[in-house]
This record gives C-alpha cells, sequence and structure tokens, in this order.
C-alpha cells in the first residue's frame, strides 16, 4: 500500500510542474509585468519609473526565464520563474503584491473556512444521503415524483438567491442571528448558523438528485433481488445492501472535496463576511493582487490532487475487489 | 443612404454560425430515419416539450437582441453618418423601455418616484414629496384614482390580446394536423384537448396560453409604466432582464461551441490511438481540471482584463469591447469545463474500438482519420448532445456567481449575473429594493428550469443509462 502512495505522490509531480507551468504563462507571458504594473498603478497616470518601481518592489524586474547577467546557477535561479513559480513547491508563497506575506495569511485565515466548510459538508452529507434514501424507498410514488420536481426546482435557483434570501429571511426579516461578520472562539457560532444552513440548503436539489440515481441503479441488481427473496425487509435492504454498496461511487463525490475544504468558497464568505480563504481570494481578484491569485490556484490544484489520491484509497478500504496494483 | 449599417459582433457571428449548425443537422437529422427516432421520443416528452416552448420564447428574444446595427443619423456631402451607439433589433422594438428613464428608483407599476424630494411648486414654495415619473403613468391625471382601473384596464386588453394569438395558434395548428391526416377540424380539436395526439400539443398549448396570460399584460404595462420598476439608475428593469436573456444564452451556448472541437478531437483520439496520444491527452485534461475551475477562470479572467486594458486599440466602441470580453469569458469557460466532456468521450472511444464494427474496418485498412470520422464520431455524438443540454443550466448559474466574484461579463454588459451584483446592496434599503433582484432571479429560474427539464427529456430519449454520469457541474456554480 504504502509503495502504491508513493507511486501515486510520483505521479501527482509531473501534473504539479503542469499547473505551474500553465499559471507562470498565464501570468507572466500573456502579459508582461509592465503590464500588470500599469493596470495596479491606473492606466491612464503613470510614468515609466513608477512602473519599474513597482516591479523592482515585487521582484518582477528580472527577466522571465534565464538571466544572462547573474553568474552560475543564478542565471536560472535568480529569474521571474525560479523566484515565483518554482518556490511554491516548497510552498514558499512569498510576499502579495500588496506587501502581506501570503503563507502567514493561508495558516490564519484557512480556519474560519474550515469551520464554515466542515460543517456544510457533514451536515450536507447526511441529510443529502437521508433525502436519496427516502426518495429512493417510495420510489415509483408521488413522494418519490415529487421529491424529484422538488430538486429540479431546487437546482435550477441560483446559489446567490439562497445567500440572499436567507440573510433577508433569518437574519434581517426574524432577526435571529447577524447577516453578517465573524468572530472568533464561543461567539463564532451566531455567525457560523446562517453560512451553514444556507449552505446545505443550496446543495439540496443536485446533490439529492444524484444520490437517488445512484441508489436506483444499485436497488435494480441482482443482489438486491436476491436479499428481497430470502425474506429480508425492505429497510434491511437498503440501509444494509443497497447503502453499503453505493458507498462506492458516492465515494467518488465526496472524498476528492474534502482536502479542498480548506479553500473555503468564494461567494459565502464574500456574502457573510467570513475573513477565511474564499474571501482572500475575492478580495486578491478584485484589488488585482497576481501573487495570491496565484498563490491559491497552486494551492487548490495540490489540494485537488491531495484528493484524488485519497479516493483512490478510499476505494480499497471500501472495495475488496479493487487492490492496488 | 442606408437607414442603418449592420454591425456584427464577435458574439453575434458565432450565434449565426451556431444557428447555421442546428439548421444544418436539423436538416440531415430529418433525412435519416434512426436519427429521427430519439428525437420523437423528446417530442412525444409532455414537460420537455413545454420547457421547449419556454425556451423558444427565450431563444426569440435572444436573436432578436443579436442583430446589431449603428442607425443613421444625418447625411453630409453625400457621405451618411452612423450613431456611435450600437442597437439590436430587440433594442428597437422595445425602445419605449430603453429610452424611457425615471431618474432613480422606483417601485413595480409605481407612478411616484420611490424616495421624496424637494420640489419647488410655481409660486416658490418649496415641498418634500414623492415626484411624479416621466414614464410610469405619467398619463394619469389622478394617479390615486385613475391607477387601479388603468392597472385592470390594461390587464383586461392584455390578456385578451393573448387570448386572441392563442385561439390563432391553436386553430392554425389543429387546421394543419388535420390536413396533414385529413382528418375533421374539430375532431383534430378534440383530440389536442384529449392529449390523444402522439407529440403533447396539450401540453405545449397550455404552456403557450399560461407564457400568453403572463406575458399580454406585461406587454400592456409596459407600453405605460415601469412594470419591474426601475434600478438605481433608473433604468427599466424589465428592459435589463429580457436584455440579460442573450447572455444567459450566449454563454450557455457559446462555451460549449467553443469547446466542442477540442474535446471531440482529443477525447475520441486518446480513446482510440491510446498509447503517447493518450498519455498525452490524459496528462492535459488531468492538469486543467486540477485546478479548481473558479480560480482558473479568475485567473484567466484576471489577465484577460489587463490585455484588454492595456490594449484599447482593438477596440472601437464600448459594446465591442464589452463583447469581447464576453466572448473572451465563453472561451475561458470552454476551456475550464472541456475536460469532462473529454474524459467520457475518451471512455467511450476506448471502448468503442474493441467492436466488430471497427475490427472489420480495420481489416478492410480503411484510414485511421476515415475511421474516426464515420463510425466512432457519429456513436458518441449522443454523449455530446447531452452534455450539451445538461451544460448550459449550469453554465448559466456560473455567469451570475462569476459576475458576483468580479470575473464575470463586463459591468456594462447587462447580464442576471451584473443585475444581481448591483442590486445586491439594495436588500439593506428601507423600504427595501427588491423588484430588481426578483426579476433577475425570477426570469433566470424560468430560463435554468425549462432548460433543466428540457436536459432530462433529450439524456432520457438518447441515453437513459448515462444518467448516472454526475452533471458537469462547474465549481463557480456551487455557493
Amino acid at each position: 500500500m504504502i509503495a502504491y502512495i508513493i507511486r501515486r505522490l510520483l505521479y501527482a509531480i509531473p501534473i504539479l510542474i503542469g499547473v505551474n507551468v500553465l499559471t507562470f504563462a498565464l501570468f507572466f507571458v500573456v502579459n508582461s509585468p509592465d503590464d500588470m504594473a500599469r493596470v495596479n498603478l491606473g492606466v491612464k497616470r503613470v510614468t515609466p519609473d513608477a512602473i519599474q518601481k513597482w516591479k523592482e518592489e515585487r521582484g518582477y524586474d528580472k527577466p522571465l526565464l534565464y538571466n544572462g547577467a547573474a553568474a552560475g546557477s543564478g542565471r536560472f535561479t535568480d529569474t521571474i520563474f525560479y523566484e515565483k513559480s518554482v518556490r511554491l513547491f516548497a510552498f514558499d508563497f512569498g510576499y502579495s503584491d500588496q506587501g502581506r506575506d501570503i503563507g502567514y495569511d493561508i495558516r490564519t485565515r484557512m480556519w474560519p473556512s474550515l469551520a464554515i466548510a466542515v460543517p456544510v459538508f457533514l451536515l450536507g452529507l447526511v441529510a443529502y444521503l437521508a433525502f436519496a434514501l427516502t426518495m429512493a424507498f417510495f420510489r415509483a410514488t408521488y413522494v418519490d415524483f415529487w421529491g424529484v420536481v422538488a430538486c429540479v426546482a431546487m437546482m435550477s435557483i441560483s446559489g446567490l438567491f439562497y445567500i440572499i434570501g436567507g440573510q433577508y429571511l433569518v437574519g434581517k426579516l426574524l432577526n435571529i442571528v447577524p447577516i453578517s461578520g465573524y468572530d472568533g472562539g464561543a461567539d463564532a457560532f451566531k455567525f457560523l448558523v446562517l453560512p451553514v444552513i444556507v449552505g446545505v440548503v443550496a446543495g439540496i436539489g443536485a446533490s439529492t438528485r444524484w444520490y437517488r440515481t445512484i441508489f436506483l441503479e444499485e436497488i435494480n441488481k441482482d443482489y438486491v433481488r436476491t436479499a428481497r427473496a430470502k425474506g429480508l425487509s425492505e429497510p434491511r435492504v437498503l440501509f444494509r445492501h443497497v447503502l453499503h454498496n453505493a458507498m462506492i461511487p458516492i465515494l467518488t463525490g465526496v472524498v476528492v472535496v474534502i482536502p479542498l475544504l480548506f479553500m473555503g468558497s468564494l461567494v459565502t464568505e464574500a456574502f457573510f463576511g467570513i475573513p477565511g480563504l474564499g474571501s482572500y481570494t475575492i478580495d486578491a481578484i478584485n484589488s488585482q493582487d497576481f501573487a495570491v491569485v496565484r498563490a491559491m490556484v497552486f494551492l487548490g490544484s495540490v489540494l485537488y490532487i491531495i484528493g484524488l489520491i485519497l479516493t483512490d484509497i478510499s476505494y480499497t478500504l471500501v472495495d475488496p475487489r479493487v487492490r492496488f496494483e | 443612404m442606408m437607414p442603418f449599417k449592420p454591425v456584427f459582433l464577435w458574439t453575434d457571428v458565432l450565434i449565426y454560425l451556431l444557428l447555421a449548425v442546428v439548421g444544418v443537422l436539423i436538416w440531415h437529422i430529418r433525412r435519416h430515419e434512426h436519427l429521427r427516432a430519439p428525437w420523437r421520443k423528446v417530442a412525444r416528452s409532455a414537460s420537455g416539450m413545454s420547457a421547449a416552448t419556454v425556451l423558444a420564447f427565450f431563444v426569440v428574444v435572444g436573436i432578436a437582441d443579436s442583430l446589431h446595427y449603428r442607425p443613421a443619423i444625418e447625411v453630409r456631402d453625400g457621405k451618411t453618418i452612423y450613431a456611435v451607439e450600437v442597437l439590436s433589433f430587440f433594442d428597437k422594438v422595445a425602445t419605449k423601455l430603453r429610452a424611457e428613464k425615471a431618474r432613480t428608483y422606483s417601485a413595480p407599476l409605481a407612478t411616484h418616484r420611490y424616495a421624496k424630494e424637494t420640489i419647488e411648486l410655481p409660486d416658490g414654495r418649496q415641498v418634500r414629496e414623492y415626484p411624479r415619473l416621466t414614464h410610469g403613468g405619467a398619463h394619469l391625471v389622478d394617479p390615486v384614482a385613475d391607477w387601479g382601473p388603468d392597472i385592470a384596464r390594461r390587464c383586461l386588453y392584455g390578456i385578451a390580446a393573448g387570448a386572441l394569438v392563442w385561439l390563432a395558434v391553436a386553430a392554425l395548428l389543429c387546421a394543419s394536423l388535420a390536413r396533414r391526416r385529413a382528418a375533421d377540424i374539430d375532431r383534430m380539436w378534440i383530440a389536442v384537448w384529449r392529449g390523444e395526439t402522439e407529440i403533447p400539443w396539450r401540453a405545449i398549448l397550455l404552456t403557450l396560453a399560461v407564457m400568453l396570460a403572463v406575458g399580454g399584460p406585461l406587454v400592456a404595462l409596459a407600453a405605460k409604466y415601469h412594470v419591474f420598476g426601475t434600478d438605481k439608475v433608473g433604468q427599466d428593469v424589465f428592459y435589463q432582464a429580457l436584455k440579460s436573456i442573450r447572455t444567459g444564452l450566449v454563454i450557455g451556448t457559446l462555451t460549449t461551441l467553443v469547446m466542442l472541437p477540442f474535446a471531440l478531437l482529443l477525447g475520441i483520439m486518446a480513446g482510440y490511438f491510446r498509447g503517447w496520444v493518450d498519455d498525452v491527452v490524459q496528462y492535459l485534461y488531468t492538469t486543467l481540471s486540477s485546478i479548481p475551475g473558479v480560480l482558473l477562470i479568475a485567473a484567466a479572467v484576471l489577465m484577460m482584463q489587463v490585455w484588454i486594458e492595456t490594449h484599447p486599440e482593438f477596440f472601437d466602441t464600448v459594446l465591442a469591447r464589452a463583447d469581447m470580453r464576453l466572448f473572451f469569458l465563453c472561451v475561458i469557460l470552454g476551456i475550464t469545463s472541456w475536460t469532462g466532456l473529454a474524459r467520457l468521450l475518451r471512455g467511450e472511444a476506448l471502448k468503442l474500438r474493441e467492436l466488430e464494427y471497427i475490427q472489420a474496418a480495420h481489416a478492410f485498412a480503411v484510414p485511421h482519420f476515415r475511421i474516426l470520422a464515420r463510425h466512432i464520431l457519429p456513436n458518441v455524438m449522443h454523449i455530446v448532445l447531452i452534455a450539451i443540454v445538461m451544460d448550459f443550466s449550469g453554465l448559466v448559474l456560473a455567469e451570475a456567481v462569476l459576475s458576483y466574484v468580479g470575473v464575470g461579463v463586463d459591468p456594462s454588459t447587462i447580464s442576471f449575473g451584473t443585475m444581481i451584483n448591483s442590486a445586491r446592496l439594495e436588500m439593506a434599503r428601507d423600504p427595501i429594493v427588491w423588484w430588481s433582484l426578483a426579476a433577475a432571479f425570477t426570469f433566470m429560474l424560468l430560463m435554468v428550469l425549462s432548460a433543466n427539464l428540457f436536459a432530462d427529456a433529450v439524456r432520457d430519449a438518447f441515453d437513459p443509462r448515462i444518467g448516472a454520469a454526475r452533471p458537469l457541474r462547474l465549481a463557480a456554480g456551487k455557493v
């Protein structure tokens, strides 16, 4: 198993190099650092000196790939590519264009993100599976039919509506919890209730429907017929047999997102004023802080790849047919 | 002198191209029975056809909004001068909505402005009261007394007109159905009404009736009122909601059109050739899909913004610039979302290449690209079609989120996202300004819901098994 994990980790390296080269091309080749400086300083009133100064402060004044002026290994390390992209592999995110330490920001801001993302993930998973199992239990009845109708309707509603509607209903009309904001410690609870509820409700439509499809596919298999033929009760068939076997396709979608929970959610955090990584990214986008966006892109893909590896490992844990090869 | 000069924006041209492709496909499908069969199944689904009726309305508005021109202003020295402003055919139809502006917020169907203002009376005194709107209910002599009856009368007119249109459509439909089957027209009418026709005409006609019953009064009222109120700068919200339709359609369809060639070519080639081609393609899409969608989009859009800002010489009008941004957004969304489809196609091609008829083609020494084009491509088209229709609604929803995040369409482009974005702080006002948000969400819900229902009908008809594949959902579509 360890050999397998090591091999999977080695597979991840070329992909991360690809991500790195892609972001480098996107951020430094499509537009030169001069262009970025100009946009950051305001296109109209900008002097060459100001551009030069902006670039020097942020280390963008070096050559892109090859520094002919430097000596020895400095020819390759004293370049933008090495300083800004290669260092990401060591999780050395450097400083943002505003001069803040990105690594420190990420370490402090990931906790509020997790405080929302983990409850949404866990509560959501339980709720969606429960709804989907109920619909599968009542399949081909009115419960199932109207359940599907409700799911399609709910997944057709924009996520923004759930947030704005939730804020208005719970926060402003009923005045139960604050509309937005965040606080550490026990006070965090009252700020987290609303975003968590909204996050769970917003996912009901698509997820419940997806799990229902999985359950229905399992229910039509032979082993379920055998179980029924042996005289097992329907709840027992559903919970012991269908649910267990449906775990395999469910895991595909679920495990992969677990590491990404660190990243938080852009829109929810921005709307509710949560100082997590999601709102960090949004702020960076709005203030055109390229260094932060670059770091988040890299971090996101690292987490995604970890998720993929975890998914493969989890398969072998739930499905004895899958072996490490 | 030409009264106008046609303007072809990038997205316009692509929409025309898309329409041409759809036209050719329809012509091609009509001539082949085996291709028609699944579409017949779609046509038999009542929910699917009702949804298609609603979608047809959106498409008509969207196409009308894609015929752009610059009106002529005057002729000087034999040369015609054209306005800088680019209008669309839809703008022309909705001139009243576009041109009649209030100065700031006003509630739906209001005759007075939303907030009190200081008004100077003719005798020099100043009072604070709600000023009358220049357009909304301006024809009423006594707004307080006349407002209710006027609204009711217009609603009735609208419904009556809608009913007339509906009767005409229903009669024409029955007549043409009766003629084709050589039956009596009144028998046909009864058959339609009892739902005995193969195509669910009853459901379609009922949907049309509801649409006309709502749309008729809306149009009748829009002539004299701001039906959905006005926004902060006094623009009619009804007009904005209708204009947003085109943006939504463009994002939902052109994105797929842009990504389709990549996904098709690379996906099929990877599955068919295997070996190093497969490795390269797999590497490509694993790399691209390992970057969380919304972050990649954000990064790309940020860079595109920089490029547009530093290259103003490429755009002669504001609209051309906004349109370029919309087009780029479609390309970027396409690049980030082709991976899912490519993966599906690769899997299918892997399966197909082992089948006997492909083996037979190999035995007859048919060249590879002929096998790809003649034997593999037609047999994966159902996956492509399902992916297209399933992606549409997700993309429309994603546009709103992206515009909110600040990496969506240009702020000057009217879209559901920009409407929601500019209205999101209005909920904090007292009394709250809810109409912009309500209109944007309602139109978006209608569009996405009907697209989802239609997509389900298409999926069921083409491949019930694929229902297990999770719809390609952009990370951006999630909250």
